[in-house]
């Protein structure tokens, strides 16, 4: 994926066949990982640092709101950095059922 | 594995700028010149004469909406400061069409209304550049909100593939195509930087209630008021009483304001329910004097003047996001400080274009070496040109229709903002219709005609022209004609230093001569060779140089790239198409408009137009079109031969 000009046509010709879809589906899921998968993170994110942080509740809810920006560009990031495209689509979930499962504690916890 | 991260990077970098680089372009641009809306507005609204803030603007504006509107559920009054000259006020009438407000502009002093053309003023741009004016308040931030999360990846990524950020700040080679966009495209981007995260970050925490309202609804379901008044401290309105009661005096509210807020001014009013016995006067500190947003505020009881809630301390997260929003907004700039805010957000405008441009040249670099010009190239270009020379000069457009539209027009400032679109609408089309350095070079020089002509159109259509402002002291219009003035000179001079004659001791052959070496491929017999785009030129003097080591081809006593006109036989030769197919007319850079045909055109390509147009092919010279790559490899051969 890393480095393609985008004028595919003039790598064609080294490339063996199929190739080149193989590397454009990876930059598809990759997109998909980065995109989706950030968004999700992100809001996940928000909400258990919404409940979670020691604060007020609307002093919680706009850091976590503030942040997560940042959350979200990373997640980005992440995905295009990750060697493989099953690490980038393996490292989003992860952290996602982590914030999921914190969520679900916290809300059994607070009424 | 850390180049292969760099390279990533790079390509996320690439990819995430270009998408939206023409929005973001625009953004950028009408975002700079909402720095300076209030003086803007100041300008399109040549009935305005200067006044300045004084103590009695305050009791002088109650009184006129006393008069102006007496039955008005809520006034909004905004006292002049440094920058406004007048006082502003809003009134809400539920006959009103549309948003149940109406409007007017009053004399600080007397309070009597003045009679302005009906202009948008300067507030065109700043609601532009979050709402994309025709998109809307509701899906505007939306788009707003995506396309400023692509510029935040943008500048990580840019962040990480750079290498040696610091050695950017000093590196600028001109000239040299690629390698130039590429060095302007650095500086640009490192030398304001921080500012560029800033602006990024904050305009995206500036929706964020809108765009990320996970953590409001997670917590606050359903409850949007509890929040704002728990977060921000707004206290519920009063409802009314029905029962009428006169206003208190405005000076007595006033002077316990002062002691609040020691040595600051005042901001606004906002009085609701006047004149009932259950009205509300609150009073908000000048806003410019602190960096953060979130508004500093007393509320009084409007019959008894007794106070009912105090200045609110806000809590630490609601003043971080009130200092984000406050740091974009910049009001709180004190001439010195808004100056580098615009120089950082022309940096920011010119970072975006260079950005853009320097996909659109490494393309056609590629291109002339596989012989292909993809679709997506072609695109880029033409709303390259579009957007970076198009805005500009759809933003003269905008300032002509304040000035030249006739007075007692119906929807006049509506037709302000149509003009604005259809003018920019017309740059999308041109391109079509022109090549591609022609439509640059028409662009820029109508856009730069106009903004020049601008401040001549004051001696006709207004009072408020040079002389005059400068002899009456009124610094902010005399400053705008001038920095028109001033601009206009300063891309004259680039113009004229880049146009192509004999600055460089070089007299241009004529044209005959010209027009024969175009048989050449690439111009090689030229001082310099010929070039689609910047970009290629490394490569054509790469070859000129190798061949004139080599000397003269054997026996033929012609110069050697005369021999290389001559493709050798079983030579597959592929030409590269371009997207201006037709050659520029021999004349156009003629006799006594030469200078003048060159004007206002783009720096690269008004040195090499004419050379250019020798690359394109033509009926008469079929085989002028050819690509540098043909040539490379043609030199190859000649060399090995």
């Amino acid at each position: 994926m890393p480095g393609i000009p985008a004028n595919f046509g003039a790598l064609r010709i080294w490339c063996r066949p199929g190739a080149l879809a193989r590397r454009r589906a990876g930059i598809l899921m990759r997109l998909l990982a980065g995109i989706g998968g950030g968004y999700t993170l992100a809001a996940l994110f928000t909400m258990t640092l919404s409940i979670g942080l020691p604060l007020p509740r609307s002093e919680a809810v706009l850091t976590a709101t503030m942040a997560s920006f940042a959350i979200y560009a990373a997640a980005i990031v992440w995905a295009f950095a990750a060697p493989g495209v099953l690490r980038a689509w393996a490292g989003l979930p992860a952290v996602a059922v982590a914030l999921a499962l914190a969520l679900a504690l916290l809300q059994g916890r607070s009424p | 594995m850390k180049d292969g991260f760099r390279q990533s990077m790079a390509w996320l970098h690439t990819w995430s700028g270009l998408l939206v680089g023409w929005v973001l372009f625009a953004v950028f641009l009408t975002g700079t010149a909402a720095y300076l809306r209030p003086e803007i507005s100041y300008w399109m609204r040549p009935e305005l004469s200067l006044s300045r803030s004084g103590p009695r603007n305050a009791e002088v504006a109650m009184a006129a909406m006393q008069a102006l509107a007496p039955d008005s559920p809520s006034w909004f009054i905004t006292l002049p400061d440094g920058r406004e000259t007048t006082t502003r006020v809003f009134r809400r009438d539920p006959a009103a069409a549309g948003r149940r407000f109406r409007d007017a502009v009053l004399d600080a002093d007397t309070g009597q209304r003045v009679a302005t053309r009906d202009t948008v003023g300067g507030e065109f741009f700043y609601r532009f550049h979050f709402q994309l004016h025709y998109v809307g308040v509701l899906w505007g931030p939306w788009i707003m909100s995506v396309c400023t999360m692509f510029m935040l990846v943008a500048i990580i990524s840019g962040i990480i593939t750079h290498r040696r950020i610091f050695a950017d700040v000093f590196t600028f080679r001109p000239g040299k195509g690629q390698r130039s966009w590429l060095d302007g495209h650095n500086i640009c981007a490192v030398l304001a930087l921080p500012y560029h995260l800033m602006i990024t970050y904050t305009g995206l925490v500036l929706f964020m209630l809108m765009v990320r309202p996970w953590g409001i609804e997670r917590v606050y379901p359903g409850q949007r008021a509890a929040f704002n008044t728990e977060a921000f401290g707004n206290a519920p309105p009063r409802p009314r009483s029905g029962v009428h009661q006169p206003l208190v005096n405005i000076a007595p509210l006033l002077d316990e304001a002062q002691r609040h807020w020691p040595g600051s001014r005042i901001g606004r009013i906002v009085v609701t329910n006047p004149g009932d016995a259950r009205a509300t006067i609150q009073i908000i500190r000048l806003a410019s004097e602190r960096i953060s947003y979130n508004p500093q505020s007393l509320a009084f009881d409007g019959v008894t003047g007794a106070l009912l809630q105090g200045s609110n301390s806000i809590r630490p997260a609601a003043e971080v996001r009130g200092v984000m929003y406050g740091l974009h907004i910049g009001r709180f700039a004190g001439p010195l400080l808004r100056t580098l805010f615009v120089l950082s957000g022309l940096a920011g405008t010119l970072m975006v274009a260079t950005g853009c441009l320097l996909w659109t040249v490494k393309q056609r670099q590629q291109a002339a070496r596989s012989g292909r010009t993809g679709f997506g190239t072609r695109l880029a270009e033409h709303l390259n040109i579009a957007v970076i020379a198009g805005l500009p000069l759809s933003m003269a457009v905008f300032f002509w229709a304040s000035r030249a539209l006739p007075l007692d027009m119906p929807r006049r400032a509506e037709w302000e903002v149509h003009l604005f679109v259809i003018a920019w609408s017309l740059c999308f089309l041109h391109p079509l219709l022109r090549s591609r350095q022609r439509a640059w070079a028409d662009q820029f020089a109508i856009g730069g005609v106009a903004f020049m002509l601008l401040p001549v159109a004051n001696a006709f259509l207004t009072q408020r022209h040079l002389l005059a402002t400068m002899l009456g002291g009124d610094i902010v219009r005399a400053g705008f004609d001038l920095g028109l003035l001033a601009w206009v000179c300063w891309v004259a001079a680039r113009c004229w230093r880049c146009c192509p004659g004999e600055q460089d001791g070089n007299p241009r052959p004529p044209l005959r001569s010209r027009n024969a070496n175009a048989t050449a491929p690439c111009g090689l017999h030229g001082k310099r060779p010929a070039c689609l785009d910047p970009g290629l030129r490394l490569d054509v003097h790469r070859i000129h140089r190798s061949v004139s080591e080599h000397g003269a081809a054997p026996g033929t006593g012609a110069p050697p790239t005369e021999h290389l006109n001559l493709p050798p036989k079983g030579f597959p030769l592929r030409r590269v198409p371009v997207a201006g197919r037709r050659p520029v007319s021999p004349r156009r850079h003629g006799g006594l408009g030469k200078r003048v045909a060159a004007l206002v055109r783009h720096p690269e390509r008004g040195r090499h137009a004419d050379r250019d147009a020798a690359m394109l092919p033509s009926r008469s010279h079929p085989q002028a079109g050819r690509g540098t790559a043909d040539v490379e490899h043609e030199s190859k051969l000649y060399l090995s031969s």
